[in-house]
């Protein structure tokens, strides 16, 4: 099998879900010597580029979406090691969570799976998260965005209280943030005082990596 | 054992031997925002097209949610539930995650209403349920606590003996006034997630004899088909012990299986309300 052919069968098999020969096609591909740089930007990334395509314009479901992000977690846990030698450039790490009150996880876990496949370090710490469990993830995991999920209005004040708690440990300077869920609007959003909100997974990495831009550039001016 | 809700005028019974309890739920701004702008306006009147769609399609209880952001929900909720009632004779299922909302629901409806909903999470727990034996309402309780959905239907039972503990035991509110809500999951998200529900609904009839009730679509979020499949789950749930779900009373599809399911398992005689049903679709369309 030639390089050319690993890359071509690592996305398709992404976007069928085929995590068992995901995680083959990239051992293969790591014992071929290939720059793990390639297998995640030419084959990973476009094939869950193509995922979020697909679901955004309601060609794919929440099934197919979930198994391909699962395929390419696979993929990524054999590659990470690599890359982390390799001093590849991080987009960055995004922090997420459900806010306390509430279960709901799909939607929460369908952004991480796009975020990844953007090339983001998702850590998820969870459902039902207090404003102080934020707190302490922020202060271990030192994350460049935190996004709070809520499904419910009556849990969607939670954002409120997270971004105060936030505010009084002195770590609003250190971080985006973002919101989203079912009844969020962007209304709702600025009312809370978040960074930024998106109605669907694709549009938040998008918006995600938008707002880490302002900032970087923001910075180094 | 039988849940006995009521308006001014009409009774609805919840219970095995009964027709399968179809509460309607439209009357919800959530996700619709031309509803909820008007809502925070002061503005109830797409309220009553929400109702009339309801009992036409044939729902026996009005689900009433009126959870807007940035709004006194407390009060939009008691201005609903009187609106609804002036509207309709159909008992009401008041809804909301607010405490106050509940309160302020329960003090405007006149009749046994069923509160939706509690878990089984203390604080919420001694608030709610002192007001809800105050009104005599019913209650309907959803088997996760604060750390989260159980996965498991062993899980899910002990949350159940826990809310029975608290609910009868504690706070002396009639069995057949608890309704559990058994947690339907999203079959998209997790395989199993139906299965489970399946298994806790017939468990907690064996165990416990009370009346149940969940929220239907859940179970097919995310795939196409959902009528098909939100159907094929009740007759399936039904015959494992569900009395009672929380559903768009509009869609033909998933109505129909239920009066089916009631005819095919016994709750419907000689299928004396399946032919009425048909009936009155032929002297609709004639």
């Amino acid at each position: 099998m030639t390089n050319e052919e690993i890359l071509q069968q690592i996305y398709d098999e992404t976007l069928v879900g085929n995590k068992p020969a995901v995680v083959e096609l990239t051992t293969r591909g790591i014992e071929a010597k290939m720059d793990p740089n390639t297998l995640l930007f030419e084959a990973l990334i476009p094939a869950l580029e193509e995922v979020g395509a697909r679901f955004e314009r309601g060609d794919f479901f929440v099934p197919e979406m979930l198994i391909s992000g699962r395929a390419m977690t696979g993929a990524l846990e054999l590659l990470r090691p690599l890359l982390v030698d390799s001093g590849t450039a991080k987009v960055g790490t995004f922090l997420m969570g459900t806010v306390q009150g509430d279960v709901h996880d799909i939607g929460k876990n369908l952004v991480n799976i796009m975020l990844e496949g953007a090339g983001f370090d998702v850590i998820d710490i969870g459902v039902q998260v207090r404003p102080e469990t934020f707190i302490a993830a922020i202060e271990e995991h030192k994350p460049d965005v935190v996004g709070f999920s809520a499904f419910l209005t009556t849990t969607m004040p939670m954002f409120k209280a997270n971004i105060e708690a936030i505010e009084r440990a002195g770590l609003r300077d250190d971080v985006i943030i973002m919101v989203g869920g079912a009844p969020v609007t962007q209304e709702y959003a600025d009312v809370v005082g978040a960074d930024g909100y998106a109605a669907d997974a694709s549009s938040a990495t998008k918006r995600a990596k938008e707002l880490l831009l302002q900032r970087r550039t923001m910075v180094s001016v | 054992m039988h849940t006995v809700l009521s308006s001014r005028t009409r009774e609805v019974r919840i219970g095995p031997d009964q027709p399968f309890c179809i509460i309607g739920e439209r009357i919800n701004p959530t996700g619709r925002k031309a509803f909820a702008a008007a809502l925070r306006e002061g503005d109830l009147s797409e309220i009553l097209k929400d109702v009339d769609d309801q009992v036409a399609g044939g729902a026996h209880v009005l689900d009433v949610n009126m959870g807007v952001p940035l709004t006194d929900e407390a009060d939009l909720l008691a201005r609903a539930v009187t609106l609804v009632q002036e509207h309709s004779n159909l008992p009401v299922c008041i809804d909301s995650s607010l405490v106050e909302a509940l309160e302020a629901g329960l003090a405007a409806y006149e009749g046994k209403a069923l509160v939706n909903s509690v878990t089984c999470e203390e604080d919420r727990l001694d608030r709610v349920l002192p007001m809800v034996k105050e009104h005599s309402a019913a209650i309907i309780c959803l088997v996760n606590d604060e750390t989260g959905i159980p996965q498991t239907a062993d899980e899910r039972l002990d949350v159940c003996a826990r809310l029975v503990d608290i609910v009868h035991g504690r706070y002396e509110i009639p069995l057949e006034d608890i309704v559990i809500d058994p947690l339907a999951m999203t079959v998209g998200a997790d395989p199993q997630a139906v299965v489970v529900t399946l298994e806790t609904i017939s468990r907690i009839r064996d165990t416990y004899g009370l009346n149940m009730t969940l929220g239907a679509s859940n179970t097919s979020f995310g795939l196409p088909g959902r009528h098909a499949l939100n159907a094929a789950f009740l007759v399936a749930a039904s015959y494992a012990g569900l009395t009672s779900a929380i559903m768009d009373a509009r869609t033909v599809q998933t109505v129909d299986a239920c009066r089916a399911a009631d005819l095919l398992l016994g709750r419907d005689e000689w299928g004396t309300e399946w032919i009425a049903a048909h009936r009155r679709t032929l002297a609709a369309t004639a």
